[in-house]
């Protein structure tokens, strides 16, 4: 998308970060280096915590950004939970900035599912898929418990041309992208293809997720 | 004396083959094989039809996805051990079967065939004077 913008109105487009709880937009930025967003540390002390036991996870992890606000004084905020997940890297910018940068974010906390224990976020099997050629990013996953164990799969569009005529090779695809997600997330899922065009589209954000778990 | 086949992607939903005949059927399309290659998870409906192109375009406007591969096909007489007989010869040329389908009604046995050189079988089956099926032949109605 970046790129198709960048190349049809001759620019360089750069990623602004910000939550209307705090300033609106400016609480991070992107610089030339398009690289990770540098955070305005002397305005705001960036954290990531696991959203579910809300400690503070080691530099580099994938978790939810908090924030803290140095400067405000109207509305001071306190280890905000933005509830967006990113990862943060302290290394030195190729622009000579020192201020920590953060990803683009990846996905909402309150979407992350637990499965066995393990936090699995749906932006982290769009990734994967995204990644694949054979992939699109229609999928929908399907959690239930079955014995007390909770399963995960994930029915997902693959690009027409790999609907082939040999068995062998769908179901080696099939084996391709659950090693792909599971090697991504470290759960076992069960890949199902499914028809094209099948899986909903909607207009705003999309329903990913069926969690049949809750039923129980 | 290559056959042009149609292959569609199932789900194993109930209703869903029927639903590629109703469409074909509307289209007067008509098809002379089909088979359908099933697994736990997704079924693979092959058949020969009298316009695979036009086929190809109406299945895959209702959304359905089509690949056509490349078969032949031939009869055989309806008798113990023809079919042995037949592939034997590709065996023997070393080309490998992927799938075959084919019944046998009266005199002879017909089959549909994919293998890994289509080509080579043809020419194969030709010197050992088999009878090879055409297109135009299976596509007729
Ligand atoms: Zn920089």
């Amino acid at each position: 998308m970046r790129r198709e913008i960048e190349k049809r109105l001759k620019i360089k487009a750069i990623d602004i970060y910000g939550l209307s709880e705090i300033i609106g937009p400016g609480v991070s930025f992107e610089c030339e280096h398009q690289c990770g967003l540098h955070i305005n540390e002397d305005h705001f002390i960036p954290e990531i915590i696991d959203p579910d036991t809300l400690e503070v996870l080691p530099e580099g992890e994938l978790g939810e950004l908090v924030f803290t606000t140095v400067t405000k004084e109207g509305l001071p905020i306190i280890r905000y939970r933005t509830r967006d997940l990113t990862r943060l890297n302290f290394e030195t910018c190729a622009c000579g900035r020192t201020l920590v940068r953060m990803n683009k974010c990846t996905g909402r906390s309150d979407d992350m599912l637990i499965i066995r224990g393990v936090n699995l976020f749906p932006s982290q099997i769009e990734s994967v898929l995204l990644e694949m050629d054979e992939t699109t990013p229609h999928y929908l996953l399907v959690v239930d418990r079955v014995n007390n164990l909770d399963t995960l799969q994930l029915q997902v569009e693959v690009e027409d041309r790999f609907y082939q005529d040999k068995i062998s090779e769908l179901q080696a695809l099939r084996m391709k992208i659950q090693h792909q997600i599971e090697s991504a997330t470290g759960l076992s899922v069960t890949v199902k293809l499914v028809e094209p065009k099948t899986i909903e589209r909607s207009e705003g954000k999309a329903k990913r997720v069926i969690d049949n778990r809750k039923m129980i | 004396m290559i056959i042009k086949q149609l292959s569609v992607f199932l789900e194993n939903k109930s209703g869903r083959l029927h639903e590629v005949f109703d469409v074909l059927g509307a289209s007067n399309i008509n098809v002379s094989a089909c088979s359908v290659a099933d697994t736990s998870e997704f079924g693979i409906l092959r058949m020969i039809v009298s316009e695979p192109d036009k086929a190809r375009e109406i299945l895959k406007e209702k959304l359905f996805s089509v690949n056509v591969s490349e078969v032949i096909s031939f009869a055989t007489p309806n008798a113990p051990g023809s079919l042995s007989k037949t592939l034997q010869i590709l065996s023997n040329a070393q080309i490998s079967i992927e799938y075959l389908y084919g019944f046998s009604i009266g005199e002879k046995s017909f089959i549909a065939l994919r293998c890994d050189n289509a080509e080579k079988a043809v020419m194969e089956f030709q010197r050992h004077q088999m009878e090879l099926i055409s297109a135009s032949e299976l596509y007729k109605f």
